[in-house]
């Protein structure tokens, strides 16, 4: 048992904590207000190989570990749950599945810039009609000489808009239900492909939030990802690894609002002293300070499995169940800390708690979570 | 170009706090750092590095042997080597000991066109060290470098001044010492860490035996000055006194007592 | 030299590990044990109750200290005018120098300064050394240290004192290094050991968190780069005698290798924070760079200029220029008004001379006010505004309080 970082995962630590403090967290505010996507701080990631970190360098990856990965979405999410969001659906949604199911050319062709951070990724699994039920897909993909040919449209996708490469699932024989789910590389510049509405949200507001629009969208058939009924496979399994970038999201936004919390508490002075000194908030500390570092042994555990080829879907499920508790939990209780400071927007407590709500609902609602665990234990 | 670029590990005086009651410092929990003008210095090798891309550049530091951390950063950032000099022969350097301890290692190095230094450490904000290497090695030094242009065979920069700068050129090989209006140093890359401490003996470590260097120059004994005393500055002992009310009140209450002492 | 436990006399009381800066002391079967990351302060010695540590003196090398006498001082100059800082040193080597029953020389290198060099004889040299030549006009490290060192080898000063300036800065070590001597950057405080003829050399250490007290017991000359604004100045005293003593030089063009191709103002006024009666200085506090304004009105409500701290600095929110404390410059004014500064040490160190310190922040428990002799704690964005309509109302505050008592 070694609870202890490496030396590496301990100067990406430093590293992502350095570049937060620098770039991201001046800029967060203004990103929440005006709903911007923060792409200037995308490119500077790039630069540093920040987009890369779990694939093998020579895809164009930075030669880390799922650990390190974990640590960046974090690091960065204590400033900016925003620019942590880009992060994670960048790599886990619209990096990995490419890495894990694509073939050598697809890897070269895509998997390389995206994980160098020349393009940015998305992934489109949601429809109106199938959110949590993700089998009702109603987009059909039918092959038509080299092409396929793609109608419909996804919602709620992260990066829409901002990415240069989508993985996106299509039914390409509505027969076979989940079997019948094929998965494929769109380029976004592909006629035929088009953004739709773009969602003015509660939080993470400058990660961009947008409808995907496929009319006759030719993809050429090379651009199939795994096989064909193979796409409701890929997309959970992608998922689970999402669910550890989303944990460590809802890790960070908690330990941002708790550290901003304490130094407000030891500032802020009411009958004569400052609030740290009154029991009854130390105690609401205490519990804060022991969820987040529960979280982060259940969010670390499960990046940890991932790394070195453990089962992690039960981990990953419980990771971001906790972690998400815990975010909308600290959060709420951190604007409660700052009274009525804490809801106004004088102070990042309140952007916090809105931020921390998502984390509750994507990639996987709680509940989803609960029936990913359940189904672990009661097989 | 052969670049060789000096750099310190610091503890982040920033974060240094005083233990109200005793007095001391509180160094624990401190975190080492690069020496900040050091990255600026590092940051401008990397800089020629990108425009002149078969340019070597190499870190050196002295300290003990964890000072490895901030050379695998100096790595991560793409330095290409980096010898650590780490021996208990140098503990209690002055900066005339330090320099001569530096000094020896670049000589051994023997191949360079610029030498980059920051101007200071925060640790000890002597400015001293840069130069002294310099006169160690016979080269000409530009100090307080906010601009560089290099060209071939000399380099044109612009040293600050109080009130302006000067314009100084200089044929290569010269050491140069850089300030933060230099440049902005690049973030280490994470895939440049990973890469660092995959390849081991990317640090090389030399003890005093390892290179030719004057024992008695070198080290406490062989350092020109000696701390005789150290203590913590004493405050001031008047009592403040907290002018309280509202902002107002305390805003008027102010103005009085400053009118009051013809201060205004 | 090095610091020694006698472990017969060691009570392990520990008092040593507590005091000691550098984290070197472990106590090992409860006696102290010194490591090596030893800086040999010597802050443990005064601690210890049993008086079980000493210090061993084995320097190596250096001079017959005998063979040298007198106190120098660089008068720097720029543009044919010496500095402000000049003075300063002035008047702290004559202190100095009259103590060891010296003479005070000040060493100028210029170019058609002969009443520059008569005036350095008014402020207190007992001697002038003039080296008069173009090539010396415009500071260049190879021209100033060749020619100083020099005269050093020649004359033999025990002590020179140079201005910690950008320039001095850059002519200090790489004299130091020529000659073989110590130098000690950035002096505070200069006291002497009369007996030993060994100059005491105080400077602040990790980031001012520390004074630290420098010899230079067996190098000469005794070298020191002195703060600006630190040491009082030299007066003018039209009767003070002393002889300008004109030197020719050898220098070459060829010499100076790093050569200056074009000297230029700087356009942007420089702050006079040295010089300014009443310094308004804003730190982290302000939140963000447009907080400087508010700063910058009150400053000039006032009739004073803008100050920073580090952390403001240091995140360009403001120019460098503006920076008080260890790594900017130490003030003295009759007012500073600090806002939105929490006090750490380096920032103190810069600024706690002031004759009067007004703190504004929100914290009560901030350092600053252990230096203030007002504080209001409060939000700088409520008390600022209501300051500058206060100094508005400045005289009808005053007929009220009359008019009450």
């Amino acid at each position: 048992m070694n609870f202890t970082l490496t030396k590496e995962q301990e100067m990406v630590r430093n590293v992502m904590r350095e570049f937060a403090v620098n770039e991201v967290e001046p800029i967060a505010a203004d990103v929440d207000e005006t709903g911007r996507f923060p792409k200037e701080n995308v490119e500077k990631m790039a630069r540093a190989h920040m987009l890369g970190i779990p694939f093998p360098e020579e895809y164009g990856g930075a030669g880390g570990d799922e650990v390190a990965y974990a640590i960046a979405v974090e690091e960065l999410s204590k400033v900016c749950a925003t620019t942590g969001v880009i992060l994670s659906a960048h790599t886990s949604l619209g990096s990995w599945p490419i890495y894990k199911f694509g073939t050598e050319e697809q890897k070269q062709k895509y998997l390389v810039p995206l994980a160098k951070g020349e393009k940015l990724g998305a992934f489109g699994l949601t429809e109106p009609n199938a959110g949590t039920d993700a089998a009702g897909q109603q987009t059909v993909a039918v092959l038509d000489g080299d092409h396929y040919v793609l109608n419909g449209s996804k919602i709620f996708i992260t990066n829409g808009g901002q990415a240069d490469t989508y993985v996106i699932f299509a039914m390409t024989d509505r027969t076979k239900g989940t079997r019948g789910i094929s998965a494929f590389i769109v380029e976004a510049d592909t006629p035929g492909f088009s953004i739709g509405k773009v969602e003015d949200k509660l939080g993470i507001r400058g990660s961009a939030t947008t409808e995907l629009i496929f009319q006759n969208c030719r993809i050429p058939k090379e651009n199939l990802l795994g096989e064909e009924g193979k796409g409701f496979k890929i997309a959970m399994a992608t998922l689970d690894g999402g669910r550890i970038g989303i944990a460590s999201q809802a890790l960070g936004i908690a330990q941002g609002a708790l550290d901003v919390t304490v130094e407000y508490l030891k500032e802020r002075q009411q009958f004569g002293r400052p609030l740290s000194k009154f029991q009854g908030l130390q105690w609401m500390v205490a519990d804060m300070e022991t969820e987040i570092n529960a979280a982060r042994l259940l969010v670390y555990n499960a990046a940890f499995n991932k790394a070195n080829g453990l089962p992690y879907n039960k981990e990953a499920a419980m990771a971001k169940l906790f972690a998400a508790n815990t975010a909308m939990s600290v959060t709420t209780k951190c604007v409660q800390l700052h009274g009525g400071y804490g809801y106004t927007k004088d102070y990042p407590v309140e952007r916090m708690m809105r931020d921390a709500k998502i984390t509750e609902i994507y990639e996987g609602t709680s509940q989803v979570q609960q029936m990913v665990i359940a189904a672990n234990v009661l097989r | 170009m052969k670049i060789i670029v000096c750099l310190k590990q610091v503890p982040d005086t920033n974060e240094v706090k005083i233990d109200p009651v005793k007095g001391t410092l509180i160094r624990e929990g401190v975190p080492s750092i690069i020496n900040p003008d050091d990255r600026n210095a590092l940051e401008e090798a990397l800089r020629i590095k990108d425009e002149n891309p078969d340019t070597i550049v190499t870190v050196v530091s002295m300290g003990p042997p964890q000072a490895d951390v901030a050379l695998k950063e100096a790595l991560a950032m793409g330095a290409d080597d980096a010898i650590l000099l780490s021996d208990r022969a140098f503990a209690g350097s002055d900066t005339w000991a330090t320099s001569t301890a530096i000094a020896g290692a670049l000589k051994q190095i023997g191949d360079y066109d610029i030498i980059l230094c920051g101007r200071q450490a925060i640790d000890g904000d002597t400015a001293q060290v840069g130069p002294q290497i310099a006169e160690h090695l016979g080269l000409p030094q530009i100090t307080y470098v906010e601009k560089l242009e290099v060209k071939e065979g000399k380099v044109i920069a612009r040293r600050a001044l109080e009130d302006g700068y000067y314009v100084v050129e200089c044929e290569t090989p010269v050491l140069l010492t850089a300030i933060k209006e230099l440049n902005e140093p690049r973030y280490p890359s994470i895939k440049g860490i990973y890469k660092a401490y995959r390849e081991e003996d990317r640090v090389k470590v030399w003890s005093a035996n390892d290179y030719d260097v004057d024992r008695e120059n070198i080290g406490l004994d062989g350092s020109p000055t000696e701390v005789s005393k150290s203590f913590t500055p004493a405050g001031r002992d008047s009592a403040c006194e907290i002018l309280e009310g509202n902002g107002k009140e305390a805003a008027r209450q102010l103005v009085v007592r400053l009118k009051e002492r013809k201060i205004i | 030299m090095a610091i020694k436990v006698i472990k017969e006399k060691c009570v392990g009381c520990g008092a040593c590990v507590t005091v000691c800066p550098a984290d070197a002391i472990n106590m090992i079967d409860k006696k102290a044990v010194i490591t090596d990351k030893c800086i040999a302060c010597g802050a443990c010695i005064n601690k210890c109750p049993v008086k079980a540590i000493y210090k061993e003196s084995t320097k190596n090398g250096g001079v017959n200290v005998d063979d040298y006498r007198g106190v120098w001082v660089f008068a720097e100059q720029r543009e044919g005018k010496t500095l402000n800082v000049v003075r300063e040193l002035l008047g702290e080597g004559r202190k100095i120098a009259d103590e060891l029953g010296t003479e005070l020389a000040a060493v100028l290198l210029g170019h058609n300064m002969e009443e520059e060099a008569d005036l350095l004889v008014k402020y207190g040299a007992d001697r002038v050394i003039y080296v008069d030549d173009e090539l010396l006009d415009v500071y260049t490290t190879d021209g100033y240290s060749k020619v100083i060192f020099e005269l050093i080898e020649e004359r033999k000063p025990e002590i020179l004192l140079i201005g910690a300036t950008n320039i001095g800065r850059d002519l200090g070590p790489k004299l130091s290094a020529k000659v073989h001597t110590g130098l000690t950057a950035d002096c505070t405080r200069l006291d002497v050991d009369k007996e030993n003829r060994r100059l005491m050399m105080t400077r602040p250490a990790f980031g001012g968190n520390l004074m630290a007290t420098i010899l230079c017991p067996k190098h000469r000359p005794q070298m020191s780069t002195v703060r600006p604004g630190v040491m009082e100045k030299a007066k003018l005293h039209e009767d003070h005698e002393g002889v300008v003593e004109v030197v020719k030089s050898d220098l070459k063009a060829e010499d100076i290798k790093a050569k200056v191709i074009e000297v230029v103002k700087s356009d942007k006024p420089v702050v006079a924070l040295e010089e300014a009666p009443i310094i308004v200085s804003g730190g982290r506090g302000l939140g963000n760079e447009e907080g400087f304004k508010l700063i910058e009105e009150l400053a000039e409500k006032l009739g004073g200029v803008v100050g920073a701290s580090r952390a403001t600095v240091d995140t360009n929110w403001i120019d460098h220029s503006h920076q008080v404390g260890q790594t900017g410059k130490t003030v003295r004014p009759g007012l500073y008004v600090a806002c939105g500064i929490s006090g750490a040490i380096q920032h103190l160190a810069g600024m706690q001379d002031s004759k009067c310190i007004v703190a504004i922040n929100k914290d009560a428990n901030a350092p600053i006010f252990e230096v203030a002799d007002y504080g209001i704690v409060g939000d700088l964005y409520e008390v600022i505004p209501e300051l500058l309509k206060a100094l508005d109302n400045v005289d009808d505050i005053m007929e009220a309080i009359k008019a009450l008592s």
